[in-house]
C-alpha cells in the first residue's frame, strides 16, 4: 500500500509537471523565436503579431486535442460502428436498429425511460421548489437545505446500498430489518419484496435519484427565489393574495427560465442513468433502461458494439434538442461580447 | 417574505412539521447504514436498525456437550455447563428440545425429557443434564432458547471490511484515480478558458459553440469507441490496457467541457481594466495569466475541483470499462457494487463499506459546501 501511496504521488507529480512545463516552456519558445522585447520597431511589431497568432493556440491546443479525443471522434466513430455488426468489420446497414426496435428488452427500456423521464425531473423540481420556499420561512431553514442537500454527495451505488437496506424483504410475520417492510408490516400490511414487482419497482428505483437529485433543484431554485424582487412580493400582500396565489402567481412565473433548467438538467442526468439500475436489479424484474442496456451488450457474450453503439446513438437523439436550446441561448448571451 | 405567508400561528407551526418530515425523509435512509455499520452482525439481522437501543431478542439452538462429557455422580449421570460458551451476557427466557416448541419450558425449570432423562436450563446459559443410566453417542443434546441479548456495538465491521474485504486497498486505488483526475483538467481547462475569454483568435465563437454543446453529450457516446481504442493501443505498445493514466485521461476528457465552460464564464467576467492596465506595462499573456487571472479565479477553480472530485470518486461507469471490475485496481464504487453480488445478505458488510465509500464525499462536501453551492449556481443557471 506505501507502494501505491508513492507511485500515485510521483505520477501526480509527472502529470501535474508536465502540464505546466508545457505551459511555460512553449510561452518560453514563442517568446524566444518570435521576441518582442530587446528588438527595435517593425521587427518587434512584426514579431508581436505572430505571437498574438500563435499564442491563443498554445493555451487552448491540450484542450482540443483531449476534447478531439475524448468526445469529438468517438461521436462519430460510434454512429459509424451502429451500422457496423458486432465486431465492427461489416457494414450491416440498419440491422442494428431493425433489432432493437424487435427487440423486447429494448423496447422495455425505451418505455420504462420514458417513465423515468416523466417522473424523475418532475418530482425533483417540484419537491425542490416547495422545499426552497418552505425552508424560506424559518429559522433552521439553512440547516434543513444541508440536510436535503447531502444526498447530492453520495454516489448512486452508496445511495443504492442505502436504499436496498430500507426494501430489504423477510418473509411474511418475520422481524423485517428493511424499514419500508417494517412500516407495512407494522401496520398490518402484507410485506413485498419491492425491487421485483414488474413495473412498480420502477418507481421504487425512481426514488433513489429523487432523493439525490432534490437537493440540486433546491439549491437552485431557492436562490431564484431570492432573486425575485420583494416589492413584487409586497404588493402582492398589500393587493390580498394568499400564500397559494403569490406561490402559484407570482413566485413559479418569475423563475420559469431556472426552473426550465433545472428541469433539463435533470432530463439529462435521466438519460444517462446507470448505476441505480445496474445494482439495484441489473435490468430484471422489467427494470431495464437503455444506458444499462448499452453497457450490459458491450460486454455480453465478448462484446456486441454495433448493438452497443446503436443503444448510445438512441440516448444521443434525446439528447440533441436540449444540446441545441443549449447553443442557442448561450450564443444569445454572448452575442455581443 | 416571512410576512407574506404563515402568518397564523397553525400556518407557521405547519411549515416547521412540513419541512422537519422532508429533513427526516432525506436522512434517515443515510443513518440507517451508520447505525447498522456500527452494530453486532447478528444483531443486525435479529432486529430493525430503529431498534439499536432496545434488548434483540431471538431464538437460537445449540448443542450440549456429546457423551464423551458426562461425569458419574451419586449414581447418576451428568452433564453440565454452559451454553455460551464465550460467556457472553445474554438473557435466556425460555428453552426447549424440539425444534417445533422451541420455548416449551421457562428458563430454570426443569424438563423432563423421558426415561428418567432431566435438562435444566437457567437464565444465565448454565445447564445440567441428569440420567440415570450412561449418555451414549457422539452427539451432544440439542437444544433451543430464547434469548434476548442488550444492544451491542461495535468496530469490527470496520476492521473486517477493511483489512480483509479489501475495502481499504479500494479506498487507496479510488484516491489514486481521483486526484490526478481532478488536478488536471483544472489546469488544461483554466488555459483554454482564458484564451476563449480574452484572446482574439479566428473559430473562437465555433470552440465556444463546440463545448456548449459538448458538455451534454452522454458519456455512453465514447466508452466503445475509446475502449477499442485502449485496447489497440495496448495491443500495439505490448502494455496493459486498463491502467490509472488511461482513467485519468479519461476523466479529464469527460469534465474538461464542464471546466471550460465553468471558469470561461467566470474568467471573462473579469474586470477589463485590470488586464489591459497589465498589458500596457508590458505583461505578455502568460502573465497576466498565471499572475492576475489564476490568483483571482480561486473560487470558481475550488468549486470545479469540488465537482469533479465528487464526480470522480462516485463514478462508477467510467471505472468499470477503463479499469474493470476485479484485480487490485478496482475502485471503492465497482467494489461496492462487487459485494451487493456476493455478499447480497451480509448487512454488516455492506452497509460498512457504503458508509466507508460515502464517508470522503460527505467531509468534501460539508467543509467546503460554499464553493460547491457557488459551482452548482454558476455552472447550472446558465447552461446544462
Amino acid at each position: 500500500m506505501a507502494a501505491q501511496i508513492f507511485s500515485a504521488i510521483f505520477v501526480i507529480i509527472v502529470g501535474v509537471g508536465g502540464c505546466v512545463a508545457y505551459f511555460w516552456g512553449a510561452n518560453k519558445a514563442l517568446d524566444t523565436i518570435f521576441p518582442s522585447r530587446g528588438v527595435k520597431g517593425a521587427a518587434a511589431i512584426d514579431n508581436l503579431r505572430r505571437q498574438g497568432l500563435i499564442r491563443p493556440w498554445l493555451f487552448v491546443g491540450p484542450a482540443m486535442i483531449i476534447l478531439t479525443i475524448y468526445l469529438i471522434y468517438p461521436v462519430v466513430e460510434t454512429l459509424r460502428l451502429s451500422f457496423l455488426d458486432r465486431g465492427g468489420a461489416n457494414f450491416v446497414g440498419l440491422a442494428n436498429y431493425q433489432w432493437a426496435f424487435g427487440d423486447r428488452e429494448f423496447r422495455n427500456s425505451i418505455l420504462n425511460n420514458i417513465v423515468w423521464l416523466a417522473v424523475v425531473p418532475a418530482a425533483c423540481t417540484f419537491l425542490g421548489l416547495i422545499i426552497a420556499v418552505l425552508t424560506d420561512k424559518i429559522w433552521w431553514g439553512t440547516i434543513a437545505k444541508s440536510l436535503i442537500f447531502l444526498p447530492l454527495a453520495i454516489s448512486f451505488v452508496g445511495a443504492s446500498v442505502i436504499w436496498k437496506f430500507i426494501y430489504e424483504y423477510r418473509g411474511e410475520g418475520q422481524t423485517q430489518i428493511g424499514l419500508l417492510n417494517a412500516i407495512i408490516q407494522y401496520f398490518g400490511g402484507q410485506p413485498q419484496v419491492w425491487i421485483s414487482l414488474p413495473f412498480w419497482n420502477n418507481f421504487f428505483l425512481m426514488v433513489i435519484l429523487i432523493w439525490i437529485q432534490t437537493g440540486f433543484a433546491m439549491v437552485i431554485l431557492s436562490s431564484a427565489l431570492r432573486g425575485i424582487p420583494e416589492e413584487t412580493l409586497e404588493a402582492a400582500v398589500i393587493d390580498g393574495a394568499n400564500p397559494f396565489q403569490i406561490f402559484w402567481k407570482i413566485m413559479v412565473p418569475q423563475i420559469w427560465g431556472t426552473i426550465a433548467v433545472v428541469w433539463t438538467t435533470i432530463t439529462i442526468l435521466v438519460l444517462k442513468v446507470f448505476d441505480i439500475v445496474l445494482t439495484m436489479t441489473n435490468g430484471q424484474w422489467n427494470s431495464q433502461v437503455l444506458a444499462n442496456l448499452m453497457f450490459d451488450w458491450m460486454f455480453r457474450g465478448g462484446g456486441d458494439f454495433g448493438r452497443g453503439a446503436t443503444i448510445a446513438i438512441i440516448i444521443m437523439i434525446a439528447v440533441i434538442p436540449i444540446m441545441v436550446w443549449n447553443i442557442r441561448q448561450a450564443n444569445k448571451e454572448t452575442g455581443g461580447h | 417574505m416571512a410576512a407574506s405567508t404563515g402568518k397564523s400561528f397553525a400556518g407557521r407551526f405547519g411549515v416547521h412539521i412540513a419541512v422537519l418530515i422532508f429533513v427526516a425523509i432525506w436522512t434517515i435512509p443515510t443513518l440507517g447504514i451508520l447505525a447498522s455499520s456500527l452494530r453486532d452482525k447478528d444483531q443486525i439481522i435479529a432486529s430493525g436498525w430503529w431498534n439499536s437501543f432496545a434488548s434483540s431478542s431471538q431464538t437460537e439452538a445449540g448443542r450440549l456437550p456429546a457423551a464423551s462429557a458426562q461425569v458419574e455422580k451419586d449414581g447418576k449421570f451428568v452433564i453440565q455447563g454452559n451454553i455460551f460458551a464465550d460467556g457472553a451476557a445474554r438473557d435466556i427466557s425460555a428453552f426447549g428440545v424440539k425444534s417445533a416448541a422451541p420455548t416449551q419450558y421457562a428458563a430454570g425449570t426443569t424438563a423432563d425429557l423421558g426415561d428418567g432423562v432431566t435438562l435444566q436450563l437457567n437464565a444465565d446459559g448454565s445447564f445440567i443434564m441428569q440420567s440415570p443410566k450412561a449418555f451414549e453417542g457422539e452427539r451432544g443434546q440439542r437444544v433451543y432458547y430464547a434469548s434476548s441479548a442488550p444492544p451491542k456495538f461495535t468496530t469490527d465491521n470496520y476492521d473486517t471490511v477493511l483489512f480483509s474485504e479489501g475495502i481499504g486497498r479500494s479506498f487507496m486505488n479510488s484516491l489514486t484515480v481521483t486526484i490526478p483526475s481532478t488536478v488536471i483538467p483544472i489546469l488544461i481547462a483554466a488555459f483554454a478558458a482564458y484564451a476563449l475569454a480574452w484572446m482574439r483568435f479566428p473559430g473562437r465563437a465555433l470552440l465556444i459553440a463546440v463545448i456548449i454543446g459538448l458538455l451534454v453529450v452522454p458519456l455512453q457516446m465514447s466508452l466503445i469507441p475509446l475502449l477499442k481504442l485502449y485496447n489497440g493501443v495496448g495491443s500495439f505498445f505490448g502494455v496493459p490496457s486498463k491502467t490509472y493514466l488511461g482513467i485519468w485521461l479519461a476523466h479529464t476528457g469527460f469534465g474538461l467541457p464542464f471546466a471550460i465552460y465553468l471558469l470561461r464564464s467566470y474568467i471573462a467576467g473579469l474586470p477589463r481594466e485590470i488586464m489591459e492596465s497589465a498589458r500596457i506595462d508590458g505583461a505578455s499573456d502568460f502573465e497576466i495569466f498565471v499572475k492576475i487571472v489564476l490568483p483571482l479565479s480561486f473560487p470558481v477553480l475550488a468549486s470545479f475541483a469540488i465537482f469533479q472530485f465528487l464526480w470522480v470518486w462516485n463514478d462508477l461507469l467510467v471505472a468499470m470499462v477503463f479499469l474493470g471490475t476485479e484485480g487490485d485496481q478496482i475502485v471503492l464504487t465497482a467494489k461496492l457494487n462487487a459485494l451487493l453480488g456476493s455478499r447480497g445478505g451480509d448487512w454488516e458488510i455492506l452497509t460498512t463499506s457504503a458508509f466507508v465509500t460515502i464517508i470522503v464525499p460527505l467531509i468534501v462536501f460539508f467543509s467546503l459546501q460554499r464553493y460547491f453551492v457557488r459551482g452548482l449556481l454558476a455552472g447550472s443557471v446558465k447552461g446544462g
